[in-house]
């Protein structure tokens, strides 16, 4: 009988497993495989007739001598910096946010719902319309800031050249921050108000008890959405493929567009995958070490 | 035990049912495939103004051929931006629909994949003979010496569009025939807030459209002899120059146009913001922006001074073909489709409807086509437009060069000096990243 039960479990998962090969184990290992071939337009058509090419695809990937090594090479800089750029400020504005309206106010619900507005739009119209705002001539951006403000002296371009970046990092923020909020908001409603009417009962400041109290015990949730939030902004293909279309300003282009741009618009699918694999390996080497420290730690904490 | 057998049973079944889907979509053997007569899968490319007004366009035509032959033809219009990602994967996969509208500059790198209907001399008798087209249109459906990979459906060229009023005010009285005249025109049309010329220059297609017939003014071919591409020779880095410089040097278009990419120039230019307009049968266009077909006029893109011979070129010959998917399931059906689509009758309605020109020569007798613009544009396409390289690796060059011109309009456009050096060193790059072939 206990053999039987120990069985169970896995009967169950069986289905999942099944699925969660068919649906990500097999593309990412056809994908690990397309990246030794030579996939160009002259073998998509039977793309098993494409012939083996090694460590090619590799070699020139990572060979930052060369123009295709050094787009990408700066291409990974600009994510690693709109990474640590857009995540931060959607902490930041999340922790803020969800703090803020742990008191209860007049009007609490309505500005919980409407903080969760961007997070419910479908990412295509919300992107497209800040691609409106941000045209030069006629967006509503520069409209504010130089019609109405006058904080410039002459229009400045918002969707190519420098402050593409800029551009990219403020939609960004504002389309991630409300996950944030919202899973913080669920983290603090689990800390007891036992907690801090007893620290205020000590002595202890509105400042005090956000970083005595709140902030170690929505150390859990913080640790998960750091990593969920870096994953997906780092990662993010929607935002800058709609704000910029097919070929992304230098200054904004997001790994995610520059691997798109290798293989489906200069029909390299090869190279693509040898980008991709790339872009795994080092995923996976930031969460192990992420998890790897952040969990010492709070076992070292426990 | 109960249960164990049950979840048994449920695991296995979808596990079945799940490899079985993924067999499903397993390949499709190669051309001359007629299991399915009865029907036919048609991508139609946008070329109205809007998806749905193309669908308005081209139903009853279509019930005409079902009346015609009994097939029956599912209609999908295709928005330009999704396109070619389409092909690609019904390319990779196998599964794509049996007839396709492909942009003529495709037409190579296509054929090159060997996913379309070759369209040798027997192929072209089934559906009226190759002598019918215009020969330049078929210049431009397939790398020179192979059986076309499609056949022209509509022709455009471009051509100068100009603002006939602001041309009176500032006193100009015919329009610029060399560059010298043009930049000289365009400074004097250029004041209070006018300009005297739009460019879409966030738009990658429409960048290397013009690098390329201004190149072969240059004498600036991009591919040699042996089909290397050869982007940044010193007629290459002047024929990108001369264009940038329309915003860095010349400053006769608005420096904000170098982010245009959704026909915001052809906006300006309906509206009188911009006196001209390097466009491509922009008649229709023009029209849905309320602009009066009598305030503009059309002459073609200038030429340097004293051009002639292969130098003389003014237009590509732009384009939409037609082509059939070799993986199709009914050949007869869809070549039967391609002849009606290239009919007398079908090309003078469809193209007099979109604005563009019939690629078959009867049908370009019509007098639907006998305006100023399009005998002008017509005649364009005849003796003055050259195909873009048929080369495999065309789309890769379109991508490359056309964004190398964007980021240097992006650069003019910021007030950042453009040399010949800056210009040599993005064309390099772009040279750099062409695939070895």
């Amino acid at each position: 009988m206990t053999r039987r039960r120990l069985g169970l479990p896995y009967l169950l998962l069986l289905p999942a497993l099944a699925l969660e090969l068919l649906i990500h184990l097999v593309p990412m290992v056809v994908g690990m495989v397309m990246s030794f071939k030579q996939l160009t337009q002259f073998y998509i058509r039977d793309w098993s007739t494409a012939p083996w090419s090694g460590l090619d695809n590799y070699r020139v990937s990572v060979d930052f001598s060369a123009p295709i090594g050094q787009s990408l090479l700066n291409s990974f800089w600009v994510t690693c910096l709109f990474t640590a750029l857009a995540v931060g400020f959607s902490w930041l504005l999340g922790t803020a946010a969800a703090v803020f309206l742990q008191e209860s106010f007049r009007g609490r619900g309505l500005l919980r719902t409407l903080f969760l507005i961007p997070y419910a739009l479908p990412v295509y119209a919300a992107v497209i319309t800040w691609s409106f705002m941000f045209q030069r001539d006629t967006g509503l951006v520069n409209h504010l800031l130089v019609d109405q403000l006058y904080l410039f002296d002459e229009k400045p371009f918002w969707l190519i050249g420098d402050n593409s970046f800029t551009a990219l990092v403020v939609v960004a923020v504002w389309k991630t921050w409300p996950f944030a909020f919202l899973t913080l908001m669920a983290g603090l409603q689990n800390i007891p108000r036992e907690l801090y009417e007893a620290a205020a009962m000590d002595g202890a400041g509105v400042w005090q008890q956000l970083r005595k109290i709140t902030l170690p015990s929505l150390r859990p949730v913080n640790q998960v959405l750091v990593l969920v939030l870096f994953l997906w902004t780092f990662n993010d293909f929607n935002t800058p493929y709609v704000l910029f279309g097919k070929s992304a300003p230098e200054q904004a282009d997001l790994i995610s567009i520059h691997i798109y741009q290798s293989s489906f618009v200069t029909w390299n699918f090869g190279a693509g995958s040898a980008m991709s694999v790339l872009l795994l390996l080092f995923l996976l080497l930031v969460t192990a070490i992420y998890l790897f420290f952040t969990s010492r730690r709070r076992d070292a904490d426990a | 035990m109960r249960i164990n057998r049950l979840a048994a049973a449920t695991a296995l079944v979808s596990v079945l049912t799940l490899t079985a889907t993924a067999c499903g979509g397993g390949s499709t053997s190669g051309g001359g495939d007629n299991s399915s007569p009865k029907t036919l899968t048609y991508w139609a490319s946008n070329q109205g103004t809007s998806l749905e007004n193309d669908k308005q366009v081209l139903e009853p035509e279509l019930r005409k051929f079902e009346a015609q032959t009994g097939i029956k033809v599912k209609l999908e219009v295709v928005p330009w931006s999704d396109l070619l990602n389409r092909i690609l994967a019904a390319t990779a996969s196998g599964q794509g629909p049996d007839v396709l509208n492909i942009g003529n500059t495709w037409s190579a790198s296509l054929q090159a994949t060997g996913a379309l209907l070759p369209f040798d001399d027997a192929t072209f008798g089934k559906i009226g003979g190759k002598d019918r087209f215009l020969p330049a249109t078929i210049a431009s459906a397939g790398a020179a010496g192979k059986a076309p990979a499609a056949v022209p459906l509509y022709s455009m060229a471009y051509g100068l569009y100009y603002n006939k009023k602001l041309f009176d005010a500032a006193g100009i009285s015919k329009p610029p025939a060399t560059w010298e005249e043009l930049v000289a025109d365009g400074q004097k049309l250029t004041k209070d807030g006018k300009y005297g010329l739009a460019i879409e220059g966030g738009n990658v297609s429409e960048n290397v459209h013009h690098a390329f017939a201004l190149g072969k003014q240059h004498g600036a071919d991009w591919f040699d002899a042996a089909g290397k591409p050869v982007f940044d020779t010193p007629e290459a880095v002047a024929t990108v120059k001369q264009y940038v410089d329309f915003i860095a040097k010349d400053k006769i278009a608005a420096p904000g146009n170098a982010e245009y990419a959704a026909n915001q120039s052809v906006t300006d230019f309906a509206s009188g913001k911009a006196a001209m307009l390097m466009w491509q049968a922009a008649g229709a266009s023009l029209k849905s922006h309320g602009m009066n077909p009598d305030d503009y006029a059309v002459a073609p893109i200038p030429l340097p001074a004293g051009a002639s011979g292969s130098k003389a070129v003014t237009s590509m010959v732009a384009g939409i073909n037609l082509a059939v998917f070799k993986n199709s399931k009914n050949t007869d059906g869809a070549l039967q489709f391609v002849k009606f689509m290239t009919s007398n009758e079908e090309q003078i309605q469809l193209n007099k409807t979109y604005g563009s020109i019939p690629p078959v020569k009867d049908a370009q007798a019509d007098t639907a086509f006998a305006t100023p613009e399009l005998k002008m544009l017509s005649n364009v396409l005849a003796t003055g437009a050259a195909p873009l390289p048929q080369v495999a690796n065309e789309s890769q060059f379109e991508t490359l060069v056309g964004t190398a011109v964007k980021n240097l309009l992006a650069a003019a456009a910021a007030g950042k000096p453009v040399t010949e050096d800056s210009v040599k060193a993005e064309l390099t790059k772009a040279q750099q990243q062409m695939p070895a072939s």
